[in-house]
């Protein structure tokens, strides 16, 4: 059961194949048995798990399941769970236990969905390695000496280790597409706007968005349906209606216009991976496609925008954390100042107080308008230099990272190098389109990724080039061999 | 030398909404601490701001009412720093971008007479928490739930002059702002809090001294007494050749001066940026169109009106306007007696009088507007004298019914009967002898005035209730 297809569980749930308390059973097993090797979870509440999949086989004996009903899914441990420890890989929130689900969550129970359990990640989710995390780092299931890529990093790995059929994640500068690149999975950063942020840790309000990371763009059609729609209670989430996205999968791409920035071509990009990323093109080319050469004048600009606008963001949406009302407190503060400064000392991790620190300075008095608002002017551009894209083409593809998983440690104590591997993902989150991460070949033994941006609102049609994509190829249908049960 | 005083003002006005600017939770006043604190009031990770609708058409009001510049695209904006009353580290407000642009405001001073004072701006911000520092034996008790409360900060231009002009700013704004129901101005319960910026410069100058800014007062009276210690305090130094220093200082009522807040109170970098988890509030003509349309009639309109059709003066026109309740009772007084300037006098004068006394708000006023207007019509039919009439009142007032059941009930109604009348003129002048003579001896002009003794002696007579103007004929027959 653990290796078939989200679209395949449901079948077999449907046909009462196996009921949702087997297949649930059989990832706690597998997780039990295996996860030591992948450090991919935080928190696993086998109870709650079992109890959740016994009501949605009663659901489903009674006929009223949704499609989601029974189907275990793992959840990156940056949304809320009510009553469920939710960390965020961070000490600071090691004893929070919210009194709430985050929309997304809820969406998901509201589906009969069953919560496997809450995955690793980067310390709110600032990292492209997983390796910033206070329940420490994550391995890549292809090569358990190589990062999984982060900040995503236990999502992506649980998912491509076959610990959870599919899970969810956060996008914040590429933290779902990175890591599934690097663990040869398929994931997709919708719109901004798209997905509910409410009970979702904030990192950077203007840039986070979550999504669905599984085998397939079918499998990540088949969860987006559930996760995509307005919530009033998040004003930044958009008022248009989702859409069915598993309706449009299977169209032809015949007359698809697919844009390749040359800036995303050029030098920095490994050469190996690139011939991945050519002979994917080709595929698509095949099914009808045009490849059209277009330009991101800007894109050597994103990395310091967004190292400036992500980092001052957080460093106010991280203010919370005070130790006055929930999360970790300093023992014994003499003083208020003491409260604040051991708090925060003990809290966080090196990556995050990085980041808080160059935040506030970008925003200090006498720093702000070099710092923040020309970012946010370079912002714009841009956010228009794929406006103007787009008027040439209907997507956008390109390599999701310059090369395959680097190993554990590698870039750890250097923290620019770090940043350069989210050259290509920045944009979307800078101008809000949706991104996607399809499996795109295999570099000695490593995945690497196929990035595929949309225009807004335009996941459908993303889903459907990953979908016929992934119908002529079997890269997604590779699994790791240090999984038992994959074969590579 | 001669200073001249430079007084701006920031009002923090509590809207009157139902819930908080930013989540569902109630904003009733008094409830138990942290009944009224929903998670996204105590910042729990993940939760996010909701705009409330009516504190924005609130604002979008108070801008129409002053003649303000509506911010068509207004944007809400983190002020950051740390506080245990200010769960998530910063204050949502409008820092570049505020709803309500520049206005004017016309203010009326005690001598009767106008002044137009400028309005900086208005922009919508969240009220902190409180920290209670008694009951915790050494430790800060934390109450949230005014945290998140909907404040209006209206900040005026540096217009003000005295002590007096600041508190007729305020009372005004008040007005107005009880006028349009945007708040209920509650000054005791903290729904109208006023931070003094003050400054002195050498009369005749147009440069700015340096000001100090006295936080958080909260009434009027200590409004006046804080500018009026404050003022003497600058003049002091600089009077020493000594300099101001620019600092926040609180106003201690007790001890009744100003001290400077501890450094550590005052932050000083607040890194304002726009709010990602908010969108701007784009308003469109539509909107502004709609809200003007419901406006009710204004105080300084009514002010106005109040001259013009009843011919009342700036003083009377203001008092009578000063609340939309007051400014009813006095029009519905006036349409049943028929008298603009008696009603006027009337209320004024013994209703007022009356409410004051028994610390008693006109709505909840024993006496309605319909009865005084009663009461004022049998004076102006000469039923009873004006001097009975106080008598009616008070027995009104104390629930004794209407004006025509107590004249009835205490047989109060003028004696008109010249028959009567005229046996107690007699009666008066004979007995007085002496006065008559004198009467007789003086001449026209001085006539005049010894006439009032046979008046005041027939009205003794008949217990008040002689009608004066039939008196006053009869001795002016009589005596000759």
């Amino acid at each position: 059961m653990y290796d078939k297809s989200v679209a395949q569980l449901v079948a077999g749930l449907r046909d009462k194949q196996f009921s949702s308390v087997e297949l649930s059973r059989c990832f706690l097993e597998r997780i039990a048995r295996l996860d030591s090797t992948y450090n991919s979870f935080i928190s696993v509440d086998e109870t709650a798990v079992l109890a959740a999949a016994g009501a949605a086989d009663k659901r489903i004996a009674a006929g009223n399941a949704a499609t989601l009903t029974g189907i275990p899914i793992a959840h990156k441990d940056i949304f809320c769970t009510d009553g469920m420890r939710t960390s965020c890989g961070s000490r600071m929130l090691d004893n929070f236990v919210p009194p709430y689900d985050a929309t997304l969550i809820a969406h998901f129970n509201r589906e009969g969905a069953v919560v496997l359990g809450k995955t690793n990640m980067d310390e709110f989710a600032m990292g492209s390695s997983n390796e910033n995390s206070f329940y420490g780092a994550v391995s890549n299931p292809w090569d358990t000496s190589l990062v999984p890529g982060g900040s995503s990093g236990g999502s992506a790995a649980a998912v491509a280790a076959m610990l959870a059929p599919a899970a969810t994640g956060t996008d914040t500068g590429g933290s779902i597409r990175q890591p599934a690149a690097f663990c040869g999975i398929t994931g997709i950063k919708p719109t901004y706007g798209r997905v509910s942020r409410l009970g979702m840790v904030a990192f950077a309000s203007s840039l986070d968005q979550a999504g669905p990371m599984a085998h397939s763009a079918e499998d990540c059609a088949l969860l987006l349906n559930c996760m995509a729609g307005h919530d009033p209670l998040d004003s930044t989430s958009s008022e248009l209606p989702a859409e069915d996205y598993c309706a449009g999968l299977g169209g032809s791409l015949q007359g698809l216009r697919i844009g390749l920035p040359r800036e995303y071509f050029g030098d920095g990009l490994d050469t190996a991976t690139a011939r991945c990323i050519q002979d994917s093109l080709k595929e698509l080319e095949a099914q009808g496609a045009t490849l059209v050469e277009v330009s991101l004048p800007h894109s050597h600009l994103t990395i310091p925008t967004y190292y400036i606008i992500a980092p001052a963001e957080a460093s106010t949406n991280l203010s919370r954390f005070d130790g006055v009302r929930y999360g970790h407190r300093c023992a014994n503060p003499v003083d208020l100042h003491d409260l604040y400064t051991r708090t925060r000392e003990e809290g966080f991790g090196a990556e995050v107080k990085r980041r808080i620190l160059v935040g506030t300075y970008a925003l200090s008095a006498g720093y702000y308008d070099a710092y923040y608002k020309k970012a946010q002017q370079v912002r714009r551009l841009i956010k228009q230099d794929f406006v103007d894209c787009f008027s040439q083409v209907d997507v956008i593809a390109g390599p999701t990272t310059p090369g395959p998983a680097f190993a554990l440690g590698a870039k750890s104590d250097d923290p620019l190098a770090m940043y350069l591997e989210d050259i290509y993902t920045l944009a979307a989150n800078l101008a809000g389109l949706p991104g996607m991460s399809v499996p795109a070949g295999l570099v000695g033994g490593r995945p690497v990724g196929l990035q595929l941006i949309g225009n807004y609102f335009d996941e459908a049609r993303l889903l459907n080039v990953g979908h016929r994509f992934q119908q002529a190829t079997d890269w997604h249908q590779r699994r790791p061999a240090t999984a038992p049960g994959g074969t590579q | 030398m001669q200073w001249e005083t430079v007084i701006g003002l920031e009002v923090h006005l509590q809207l009157a909404t139902c819930s908080k600017i930013f989540s569902g939770s109630a904003t009733t006043f008094g409830a138990e601490p942290n009944t009224q604190a929903s998670a996204v009031d105590l910042a729990m990770p993940g939760m996010l701001p909701v705009l409330n609708a009516k504190a924005v058409r609130y604002a979008v009001m108070f801008g129409l009412g002053i003649g303000a510049e509506i911010g068509r695209r207004s944007v809400f904006d983190r002020k950051n720093y740390f506080y245990p009353d200010l769960p998530k580290g910063y204050q949502i407000s409008q820092f570049e971008a505020p709803i309500v642009g520049r206005g004017t405001f016309e203010i009326q001073l005690e001598d009767g007479s106008t002044r137009s004072i400028g309005i900086t701006r208005a922009h919508l911000e969240e009220d902190a928490g409180k920290s209670l520092h008694e009951d915790f034996h050494g430790q800060t008790g934390i109450d949230l739930n005014r945290a998140g409360t909907p404040l209006l900060e209206i900040v005026s231009e540096p217009d003000l002059r005295n002590a007096a002009e600041a508190v007729a700013y305020l009372k005004a704004l008040h007005s107005l702002v009880t006028y349009l129901e945007i708040s209920d101005g509650n000054m005791a319960e903290g729904s109208m809090r006023c931070d003094i910026n003050i400054s002195l410069r050498p009369k005749g100058s147009d440069a700015l001294g340096t000001r100090a800014e006295i936080k958080n007062v909260n009434s009027f009276r200590f409004v006046e007494k804080a500018i009026r210690h404050e003022i003497e305090r600058q003049a002091d130094i600089l009077e020493d050749g000594g300099r101001v220093v620019q600092e926040t200082r609180l106003y201690d009522a007790d001890l009744d001066e100003t001290r400077p807040m501890r450094s550590k109170e005052v932050a000083n970098d607040y890194r304002y940026f726009p709010e990602p988890d908010l969108l701007p509030v784009v308003i469109d003509d539509e909107y502004i169109e709609a809200i003007a349309a419901g406006l009710p009639e204004l105080p300084a309109q009514k002010r106005h009106r109040f001259v013009e059709q009843y011919g009342l003066g700036n003083y009377d026109a203001n008092v009578l306007a000063d609340s939309r309740a007051l400014a009813n009772y006095f029009e519905t007084v006036v349409t049943r007696c028929g008298d603009a300037k008696i009603a006027a006098n009337w209320v004024q004068v013994e209703l007022l009088g009356q409410l004051n006394r028994s610390e008693t708000g006109i709505e909840d006023c024993p006496v309605s507007a319909v009865a005084l207007g009663g009461l004022i019509q049998r004076i102006l039919d000469n039923s009873i004298s004006g001097k009975i009439a106080k008598q009616v009142f008070e027995a009104m007032w104390q629930g004794e019914g209407s004006a025509d059941q107590v004249i009835e009930a205490r047989g109060l109604k003028q004696v008109s009967d010249s028959g009567a009348l005229e046996a107690m003129v007699d009666q008066v002048i004979a007995g007085s002898a002496s006065q008559v003579e004198q009467y007789l001896a003086a001449d026209e002009e001085r006539r005049k005035k010894l006439v009032g003794f046979f008046v005041g002696q027939v009205m003794k007579l008949s217990r008040g209730q002689a009608n004066p103007q039939m008196v006053n004929e009869l001795l002016a027959k009589k005596l000759v």
